[in-house]
């Protein structure tokens, strides 16, 4: 007896449609035998992970804080998956999204620079991230260098910068010598939505982004031609669309949504710039890419679920001393299982007896 | 039971009365939706019989053996096997029980050999050594030379179905399906796949055999069985009937003769390809070699040849697909047009309909309102300020469908769910709808049915009436006798120059093909050019 992998004659829409559920299903089963391993009561730990940052209003806004970047990098991401161009360095590009609006906000600190201050440092956080990204993308149309490894490579590059930076020439006077720049000035910050709360304007931008990705995909001619050139590469190329171009627009648009998101959370949330504003939110954002099926609206739900693993791993780690890195473990296990569950829209398991005797009987 | 099917099903010659039929199905239906692909279809397959399959193009053939091959699951009835109802989970059981099947398209990878082809084809875990020695007998003892040490991108089609057909018979099949093999093959292919299928008939085992060309399943078949609308309407004896009334069966009623409206005039020079010479793209392409022909609106110029001798490289130069340097090789509309992107050529008002219907002519996985965009984004005024008109596109799938017959289970469904005559239909009205000065076409009825077919032709050469210029590629020396004026001959890269069609005999354009000129001065003129 034997388990193969079969390929469907008719695409599965039902599968394709659970695929992600059964995906967060398996990992739930995984992770409760992982607990179980760790000597920790898998339902308490499920509980602190899924139910507990639901319960109360800060946890539901810290939800929205980490999910704002999640969604903004994965639906950048998303335009190139679709477009089959493969942009790993979202992290990277967040980063030097970061540094460049952190540039604005440090030169302009203790100046009495006026309102413009924010809104030029999200268009330059944005440029930054998409020439950032464009390195890879041009190494790949230029060269055919795989976009895969420059893109990841250059976060290092991008991570490294931002640490010479922290350290040296912009680090805060007054800081007792932390790697980190001064608070930054109030006109160098995102406005919070709620007085003394944590929900910030970034929310209403992750969500423009949302309803923006829709619109392009789905009603204009550049959303159809992302669709033709990573579905049917030779269609497309007979439709007139250039599949270089589009590698070219695809990473361009990502860097610059995954700079904004970069700082947004350096200029929200976080207030100034130093090492590890980011728990991996450009690696995280390619499951979240995933598992909302490279659907802008998918994603938004994605993106919130995500961000609930890490407000819960947190939780987590307070109340029952589990490591902050299982959290890792989890988004790892989720990636795993939406990609393994995604063949199953096109093949199916099958159960094989060898039956060579059979098939070789008479004739 | 027994009874009953018996009365359902009378065998057509009597002959086999009092053994059970190999392979039956019993009211066999497959529903899409509200569709009914297949609708209650009763056939009886015997051993030692060559089995047609015939209907018009979405009549549910495919549809029917696929069920049978374990592709796909009927909604309702039976399958029975040597008398035992049986239900496949997949094409891997019904290969262990003794059905094989060819497809249409073949499922090889250019760059292994053709043995390695075959291993990755079989379900067995015999090794690779003694499977290649298996290969070598079964080709030696069909009659289907292979090499197993060749890659396959070196073969011609014919042989690349020769190994989809050793595949198929390592497994030693007793009932083989084969879905429309000829369509790509030359007459000479043709004549020796009808051998082998004569010899495997002779061994005992059952063939059923899809085909639009009716000449060749007189000559070859048994029995017939023909498909209308996903019902059975007929089995019969197919040599004793013509290939007229056959077609009558399938359609259930006349079909239109092509006619060559009167008082075509030929105008100015629409497309001019001047010395174009191209070096392949690929590893494996032709290089095109000096290139020069005019095409007058009005008239039809038709290109034929052996597939593989640079076609599809001039179809890609012609289309834009290939930019060319020198922008004066590719004429269009008196504007030169070599370095222009499809797009541009498109906008001179070319169309272009390519060979392969799935994955280049159309994206299998989208609808048809957005395979009617992935053409017409450029001149349809289907797209206003870069937003999709979704009601345009939807028109064109629409007036398609009416035009030109394209049956399909809904009304804006994926093009892959189409069965291939109709997609190829509905290709040839999107690009026709659009009033092209320029088409240029590869194949226009491959795989389409005959009443379709001479809807397409009749299309084409109201086209050419009209005033446009049309370029046809195809394998059918019939076809363009039937509607070309001249006719010119591909071989190794290099065109022949045109001959009109009164004087383009079979002689002549086989000798073409075959790659000698047809006067020894011209080709001293062509060499010296
Ligand atoms: N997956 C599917 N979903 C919906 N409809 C389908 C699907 N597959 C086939 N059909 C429909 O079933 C009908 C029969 O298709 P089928 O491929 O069996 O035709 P066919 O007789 O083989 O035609 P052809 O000669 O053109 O190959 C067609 O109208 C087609 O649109
Ligand atoms: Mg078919």
């Amino acid at each position: 007896m034997q388990l193969v992998l079969e390929k469907r004659a008719e695409r599965s829409n039902t599968i394709a449609l659970v695929s992600p559920l059964i995906a967060i299903g398996l990992t739930i089963v995984t992770m409760t035998i992982l607990f179980a391993i760790l000597g920790k009561n898998p339902l308490l730990a499920l509980h602190a992970y899924f139910v507990a940052p639901l319960t109360d209003s800060y946890s539901l806004q810290e939800i929205a804080v980490k999910a704002t970047p999640l969604v903004m990098i994965a639906i950048g991401l998303s335009l190139c998956y679709l477009a089959n161009a493969w942009n790993i360095g979202a992290e990277g590009q967040f980063l030097i999204g970061a540094v460049a609006g952190s540039w604005i906000a440090v030169k302009t600190q203790g100046t009495d620079a006026g309102a413009w201050v924010l809104p030029a440092m999200l268009v330059l956080a944005a440029a930054a991230g998409a020439l950032y990204a464009l390195i890879p993308a041009i190494c790949k149309v230029k060269f055919g260098a795989s976009e895969i490894l420059t893109s990841l490579m250059l976060v290092y590059v991008a991570d490294l910068f931002l640490d010479y930076l922290v350290r040296g020439p912009w680090r805060d006077p007054h800081g007792f010598n932390f790697p980190t720049t001064a608070e930054f000035d109030p006109v160098a910050t995102v406005p919070l939505l709620i007085e003394g709360g944590r929900l910030h304007l970034g929310s209403i931008i992750a969500l423009l982004v949302v309803a923006a990705a829709a619109i392009l995909l789905g009603r204009t001619i550049k959303g159809f031609e992302i669709r033709v050139v990573g579905a049917a590469p030779r269609a497309a190329r007979f439709g007139g669309f250039n599949a270089n171009q589009l590698i070219i627009l695809t990473f361009a648009v990502s860097g610059a949504l995954a700079g904004l998101a970069g700082i947004i959370e350096v200029a929200g949330p976080v207030g100034h710039l130093q090492p590890g504003i980011s728990p991996g939110y450009g690696f995280t954002a390619i499951i979240v890419a995933f598992l909302g099926r490279l659907n802008p609206l998918g994603i938004l739900i994605a993106g919130l679920f995500l961000a609930l693993t890490f407000i819960g791993g947190e939780q987590a780690q307070i109340a029952m001393k589990i490591p902050l890195d299982v959290t890792k473990v989890f988004q790892g296990i989720l990636l795993f299982y939406v990609l393994a569950c995604d063949s199953l829209i096109l093949y199916r398991f099958k159960l094989v007896f060898p039956n060579r005797q059979v098939a070789r009987g008479t004739g | 039971m027994q009874a009953h099917q018996r009365m359902l099903d009378p065998t057509p010659n009597g002959l086999h009365s009092g053994e059970s039929p190999l392979l039956q199905t019993l009211g066999l239906t497959k529903r899409y939706g509200d569709f009914l692909a297949n609708d209650s279809i009763d056939i009886d397959i015997w051993p030692k019989e060559i089995h047609a399959l015939l209907g018009e193009n979405g009549a549910g053939k495919s549809t029917l053996v696929k069920a049978i091959y374990g592709l796909i699951q009927p909604s309702a009835g039976e399958i029975r096997w040597q008398g035992a109802r049986i239900v496949l989970s997949g094409p891997s059981e019904a290969r262990s029980r003794g059905i094989g099947m060819v497809f249409q398209h073949f499922s090889l990878f250019d760059n292994l050999t053709v043995a390695e082809n075959v291993a990755l084809g079989l379900d067995g875990r015999e090794s690779f050594k003694d499977m290649s020695a298996r290969l070598e007998q079964v080709s030696k003892t069909y009659g289907l030379p292979l090499d197993p040490k060749r890659e396959v991108w070196q073969l011609s089609v014919g042989e690349r179905q020769r190994i989809e057909i050793v595949r198929a018979l390592m497994q030693d099949p007793k009932f083989l399906i084969l879905d429309e093999p000829t369509a790509v093959l030359t007459p000479q292919e043709a004549d020796q796949l009808f051998i082998v299928l004569e010899r495997l008939k002779a061994e005992g085992r059952a063939i059923l055999y899809i085909s639009h060309k009716l000449e060749e399943v007189k000559r070859l078949c048994d029995t017939a069985t023909i498909l209308r609308g996903g019902k059975k309407v007929e089995t019969c004896n197919p040599r004793l009937e013509t290939a007229a009334s056959l077609a009558r069966m399938m359609v259930g009623g006349e079909i239109k003769e092509v006619k060559a409206p009167a008082g075509r005039q030929t105008t100015v020079p629409r497309l001019v390809v001047n010395d174009l010479s191209l070096a392949p793209s690929e590893a494996h392409g032709v290089r095109l070699e000096h290139i020069s022909f005019e095409l007058k609106g009005g008239e039809i110029l038709g290109i034929a040849g052996v597939a593989g001798n640079g076609q599809d490289e001039l179809f890609a130069a012609l289309s834009g697909e290939r930019l060319s340097r020198d922008p004066g090789t590719v004429v269009i509309e008196g504007i030169a047009a070599g370095h222009l992107s499809i797009t541009q050529r498109r906008k001179l008002g070319a169309a272009f309909v390519p060979e392969e219907r799935l994955g280049h002519g159309t994206a299998p996985r989208m609808r048809l309102s957005e395979n009617a965009l992935l053409t017409g984004h450029a001149a349809s005024g289907m797209v206003r300020r870069g937003f999709i008109d979704t009601a345009a596109t939807l028109k064109t799938v629409d007036r398609a469908t009416e035009t030109f017959d394209v049956r399909k289970a809904k009304r804006d469904p994926e093009a892959a769910s189409l069965s291939g005559g109709n997609l190829q239909k509905f290709i040839v009205g999107r690009e026709i709808l659009r009033n092209p000065a320029v088409l240029v076409v590869s194949q226009p009825t491959w795989g389409v049915d005959a009443g379709a077919a001479a809807v397409i032709r009749q299309a084409l050469l109201d086209l050419a009436t009209a005033g446009a210029a049309v370029l046809v590629t195809s394998q059918d020396l019939d076809e363009l006798a039937e509607i070309a004026d001249r006719i010119a001959v591909m071989f190794h890269g290099r065109l022949s120059a045109p001959l009109a069609t009164s004087e383009a005999t079979r002689e002549k354009l086989g000798l073409l093909m075959g790659g000698s000129s047809l006067e020894p001065k011209e080709a001293a003129h062509a060499v010296g050019a």
